[in-house]
């Protein structure tokens, strides 16, 4: 860093933003300053409720008016302040002078314009360009945001287009005016890791060829690792630590960075010995699933959500499925848990098919598999105590009140919760703690099974490890076998014993955890694993020495 | 496209079919037997089962449905009871009125709900948008007739500027003819703009608050272009849907605003029927409206992919 | 709304939420569309209680004598006995000489009571048949398709034919205004089933082996309550509307019955020399039905948010 103090193009300047009253803090950003100079990519990292998207909306103005507002500092924009700047100069410099991508490229555009008319609605609101330069520029634009075939982009709604072509339209018509400012909240959060990995690829090549500053939005280390030349951590409202990328990443110094850092799971595989003698307790054997087909009039053509699905989980052990949105991994769950019913094929509880089983004979047989899902906030009924939700198990099959009560107790004290609080309602709990409640409600009813659907995919990386780390206690001290859905290739290498990839529907490696890391056979698991934010960089390894 | 206007076609016999079921359940649920009614008081036993016969009323039920709906098919809707007529011909001739007032209530419906509902969701939570509201609730409130007989007394009893009651025909001059059916028009839309306004407001409010008006704001588009390119034309399925549910309460009021202003349109004639207990027409009369409804609801379903590229068929 | 305002704004309504429980009552005194709309209906309901005792006479009394007098008319009327009293046709007389101030005062009971019952009985059988059509696929077609059968005719003219096919009362009128309401509640309930029965909270009840009732019961059920409280009071306003629309009609309610659209009905003769028969009662009229609905838009802002898209 020898270069010449230049002046920077964004300079926040010990902000703070006031919180609505009746909040549990007064402010939701609170004296911070962050610089980012030319050709400079800055990660704001944090994770829920630290306060990062509201800095970044604040800079662009489009906070929600009563609700936030501004009360102290300044951010200035190649020198001006654009607290103080009208509404009108606002306009201007939105669009032309700073732009945004956000993070959801399903919602961000405009479903009922081309993009193509999207992104000349810039040109039209920025400029006086004549129709065919305006056109010759979106087409020159899509070319550089190496979208296939530009016209035919420019000439497609956006909802012909993939997730990862939205997000590079969103990318097209942000830099389609050469902005000095790009803000990227979170771009891809929302995408699959492959999508992911060719978006930043293109926002570090498109942002050097484009001399773009860029505020970077995101919670994932992975992210940072790739993307960011400095970096400023945020905590509830303040900057914890702010400097290069390599600094805070190889040698954090605040606390709650190392805690972050600590917290973000390693890619190794944890190389547990396997008991090669237990008993297998879920096997399925060619188990499908398919949607549609048939309808009379459209031709709808029948998609195969699942194919040939066969695999098997032994006492004591985690099986780890492994894939992509839309890949089937959680159909193969749900068909397990009987939730949908399969196809065809076999599901073999022990020796029981369940499969096929009828709606009265799955209940004797309902209690042995139980399922934790994604989603903390919409996994327990809002208007019952989570204790009736504990208990609702097992005195389905005739255990007393009282007993059931007990029982709860104790599992609450097993999921590290206070045991008295079975009279509160779920409204009062964390997402981590109401995952909690969901894996005691689980375990209540004494599964052989148990499936994680994502269990700790909404949860912030802190918390995460939490979960993951009372999910694997409880597995060795019931010595449960359990099935693990996930997305993320860090989780999996933690908490599993084997896995399977799967890919459209179909399994397409499966073998022990520690193999299948170290020397993935199949092309698509290869390029999954090549795809993974930060993978050259070991944040456990990291942390022990720094 | 062309498959999905089939498919909606063929969709719509259905419901078309448990309407007639409906309503020849009802016509075979009435007290007393048609051939007597229409035997008049002094009919012969004789000529009572003659005129059963023709009309099939000694046959099984499913026999008689099924001749019933023929004959709907064919156009023919039976004899009224009570004007002893042709209830077809009743009907075309009592088109006209109907339709006109439903026209004219219409285009001021548009014209007047739309642009209040876009104006009360972008001044959301201002004085602009409780007036608009408080209009909405009220209109929803005050019953046509009621409404009707005020317009009446201020706009022609107190200051002329209008005829009291009545209808003349197209043929008769576009201004005579537009100016009878002004205030009857103002009465049947307050409920309709009421309703209209209110569904605007809502969807457009709902649209506001979609991440690509904030993308469209992160442009530099001013407020004005953000309603007008983004918001409501995103907002337009919804408003447009329930327009063809609204034809369910203009209907209704059709009904009640012929009969405040004397115009002899099929409403009246469904009053006139009722007390009368003239079923053929009454029957004739509920087979039309809900025609005409489930028919414009198609073609509002049509429109959908007109006004959302998402929605192909 | 952003990743970070919407978490900043649920942190604030999660704080709200927790004392969730007491403040719905607070949240309902606060808000002043339930407030006014609540104090007008209660009042209405205290008129057609108290209908005897706020100095009216008999509703159905004919007087030839008296008939078509403008409203504060005063009449000498001599007791039995010989005493004299005054009494003053506070909103005059119809063209039988009857007592419009008495029958509109009376004809708050007939209009409030088909309202609540057209509300409660539309309410009570949608739920049902919407529950079990959300939950048994087979049954779910064939009530649908009746139930579009049914929207596909427009609701007053369904309610004008039903009245025609009994002898007119107060049980043909309610049943004829109850039916075309029937399939928009079942579709509301309907909709509410298909949606909870996708929540993981239940999808859990399933894998812990709840039965189906219970499940019913238990998670789906107190979900329509909100819904249904809102979707009744719209019901009840719009009763209480076509109730006097079939009156006025002439179809409804035999004349001799006092109610609002009957004495509307009667004034329709002399509207032009004497509007006060329609007045009145068109005043009370509409200032119940807007109080109902100013009720069940304050209800719908308080109890079920997500219902403000909906009507």
């Amino acid at each position: 860093m020898t270069d010449a103090p230049t002046q920077p193009i964004l300079e926040i300047d010990n902000l703070t933003i006031d919180l609505p009253e009746g909040n549990d803090r007064r402010h939701a950003v609170d004296g911070v300053s962050i610089s980012v100079g030319p050709r400079e990519i800055v990660c704001l990292v944090g994770e829920s409720g630290s306060g990062k998207s509201v800095t970044a909306f604040s800079i662009m103005g489009l906070l929600p008016k009563g609700q936030l507002t501004p009360s102290g500092g300044a951010i200035r924009l190649m020198g001006e302040n654009v607290l103080e700047a009208s509404e009108e100069r606002l306009r201007e410099l939105r669009g032309a002078r700073m732009s945004m991508i956000f993070q959801e490229p399903m919602t961000a555009l405009n479903p009922t314009m081309t993009c193509g008319d999207q992104i000349e609605e810039v040109l039209t609101t920025h400029t006086d360009l004549d129709q065919a330069t305006r056109q010759t520029k979106i087409l020159d634009i899509l070319e550089q945001v190496q979208l296939p075939d530009p016209p035919r982009m420019a000439a497609s709604y956006p909802h012909q287009l993939s997730g990862g072509q939205r997000q590079r339209i969103m990318i097209a018509m942000a830099l389609v005016l050469e902005p000095v400012l790009l803000i990227a909240d979170e771009p891809t959060t929302a995408l699959d890791v492959t999508t992911q990995e060719q978006i930043l690829k293109l926002m570090k090549e498109i942002q050097k060829t484009h001399d773009t500053a860029v505020l970077f939005i995101t919670h994932d280390f992975g992210v940072v690792a790739e993307i960011a030349d400095r970096v400023a951590v945020m905590q509830w409202g303040k900057v914890v630590e702010e400097g290069s990328s390599e600094a805070v990443l190889k040698r954090p110094q605040a606390p709650y960075t190392r805690m972050l850092i600590g917290a973000v799971p390693s890619f190794t595989p944890h190389g547990r010995p396997r008991e090669a003698k237990a008993p297998v307790v879920l096997a399925t054997d060619g188990l499908c699933k398919t949607y549609g087909g048939g309808g009379f009039f459209q031709r709808a053509r029948p998609v195969h959500a699942a194919q040939d699905v066969s695999l098997e989980v032994r006492r004591g052990e985690t099986l780890g499925i492994v894939g992509e949105s839309g890949s089937g991994k959680s159909t193969v769950a749900r068909c397990i848990a009987r939730l949908i019913d399969p196809t065809s094929g076999h599901i073999y509880l022990d020796s029981d098919d369940i499969a096929q089983a009828s709606q009265s004979r799955l209940r004797s047989l309902r209690r042995r598999v139980q399922i934790v899902f994604q989603d903390p906030y919409r996994s327990l009924n809002p208007r019952r105590t989570v204790g009736a939700s504990i208990v609702e198990g097992p005195m389905n099959y005739g255990m007393s009140g009282a007993a059931a009560y007990e029982r709860a107790r104790e599992l609450m004290s097993l999921v590290r919760l206070d045991p008295t609080a079975l009279d509160r309602f779920p409204h009062q709990f964390s997402g981590g703690q109401r995952q909690r409640i969901c894996i005691a409600r689980a375990l209540a009813m004494e599964p052989d099974l148990l499936i994680a659907d994502e269990a700790v995919s909404a949860l912030d990386v802190s918390v995460q490890a939490q979960v993951l780390e009372l999910l694997d206690d409880i597995r060795r001290r019931l010595d449960l076998a359990m099935l693990f859905i996930t997305h993320d290739l860090r989780v999996a290498a933690q908490v599993c014993d084997t896995v399977a990839v799967m890919h459209r529907g179909q399994v397409v490696e499966y073998g022990d955890a520690a193999s299948v890391f170290s020397d993935p056979q199949h092309d698509y698991t290869r390029a999954l694993f090549a795809a993974a934010p930060g993978r050259g960089f070991d944040f456990g390894g990291a942390l022990a020495s720094g | 496209m062309f498959g999905f206007i089939i498919q909606r076609l063929l969709a719509t016999i259905p419901v078309l079919g448990m309407v007639a079921v409906f309503v020849f359940l009802m016509l075979r649920l009435t007290p007393g037997d048609p051939a007597a009614v229409l035997a008049g008081d002094n009919g012969t036993p004789e000529q009572i089962e003659q005129i059963r016969q023709s009309l099939g009323l000694n046959e099984p039920l499913l026999v008689q449905l099924g001749i019933w709906v023929g004959n709907l098919l064919q156009g023919d809707f039976g004899q009224s009871y009570f004007f002893k007529k042709d209830v077809a011909e009743l009907i075309l001739l009592r088109v006209e009125p109907t339709l006109a007032l439903a026209i004219t209530t219409l285009i001021l419906t548009i014209a007047v709900a739309v642009p209040i509902g876009v104006i009360a969701a972008y001044k959301h939570g201002t004085w602009i948008d409780r007036a608009v509201m408080a209009f909405s609730v009220a209109g929803f409130s005050v019953p046509v007739f009621v409404l009707g007989y005020i317009l009446i007394y201020v706009f022609a009893m107190e200051v002329k500027l209008f005829p009291v009651q009545g209808y003349k025909e197209i043929s008769d001059g576009f201004w005579p003819f537009l100016h009878r059916l002004i205030l009857p028009s103002i009465t049947l839309s307050v409920i309709y703009i009421a309703l209209i306004a209110r569904i605007t407001r809502a969807s457009v409010l709902e649209i506001l608050g979609e991440d690509y008006i904030r993308t469209a704001y992160a442009k530099g588009l001013t407020p004005s272009t953000v309603l007008r390119k983004h918001a409501l034309r995103n907002a337009a399925v919804p408003i447009v849907t329930v327009i063809g549910i609204g034809i369910a309460l203009l209907i209704g009021g059709v009904v009640v605003t012929e009969s405040v202003y004397n115009i002899p349109g099929l409403g009246r004639l469904t009053v006139d029927a009722v007390l009368g207990r003239d079923y053929p027409t009454i029957q004739a009369v509920i087979i039309v409206f809900s025609f005409v409804y489930v028919v414009i609801n198609l073609l509002v379903d049509l429109t959908y992919s007109l006004l959302d590229p998402r929605i192909r068929y | 709304m952003t990743e970070g305002t919407e978490n900043l704004v649920d942190a604030a309504a999660s704080a709200d939420a927790s004392s969730r429980r007491a403040t719905v009552w607070e949240q309902l005194v606060r808000n002043t569309s339930v407030m006014v709309g609540g104090a007008i209906m209660a009042l209405m309901v205290l008129i057609a209680i108290c209908a005897p005792l706020l100095g009216t006479m008999d509703p159905s009394d004919i007087d030839p004598a008296w008939r078509n007098k403008k409203p504060g008319t005063e009449r000498t009327l001599t007791a039995d006995d010989g005493t004299q009293s005054t009494w003053v046709y506070l909103m005059g007389t119809d063209t039988l000489g009857r007592d419009t101030y008495s029958r509109v005062i009376y004809g708050a009971q007939v209009s409030l009571a088909v309202g609540l019952i057209v509300a409660v009985l539309s309410l009570a059988i949608g739920l049902v048949v919407g529950m079990v059509s959300g939950y048994i696929r087979w049954l779910d077609g064939i009530v649908m398709r009746v139930m579009d059968g049914l929207m596909a005719i427009p609701g007053i003219l369904l309610a004008i034919a039903l009245v025609s096919l009994a002898d007119a009362g107060l049980v043909t009128v309610i049943l004829a205004i109850t039916i075309p309401e029937i399939p928009r509640v079942v579709r509301l309930v309907r909709s509410i089933v298909l949606s909870i029965r996708e929540e993981p909270y239940v999808e859990a009840a399933i894998s812990v082996g709840t039965r189906l009732h219970l499940i019913l019961i238990r998670h789906v059920l107190p979900n329509t309550i909100a819904p249904l409280i809102v979707q009744g009071t719209y019901i009840c306003a719009s009763a209480i509307l076509v109730e006097a629309i079939l009156s006025f009609l002439g179809v409804g309610i035999p004349p001799e019955t006092p109610t609002w659209g009957n004495i509307m009905a009667e004034g329709r003769i002399l509207f032009r020399v004497f509007p006060h028969n329609i007045l009145f009662p068109g005043i009370f009229l509409a200032i119940t039905v807007l109080a109902v609905n100013m009720l069940g838009d304050g209800l719908r802002d308080t109890l079920d948010p997500r219902m403000r898209k909906r009507l």
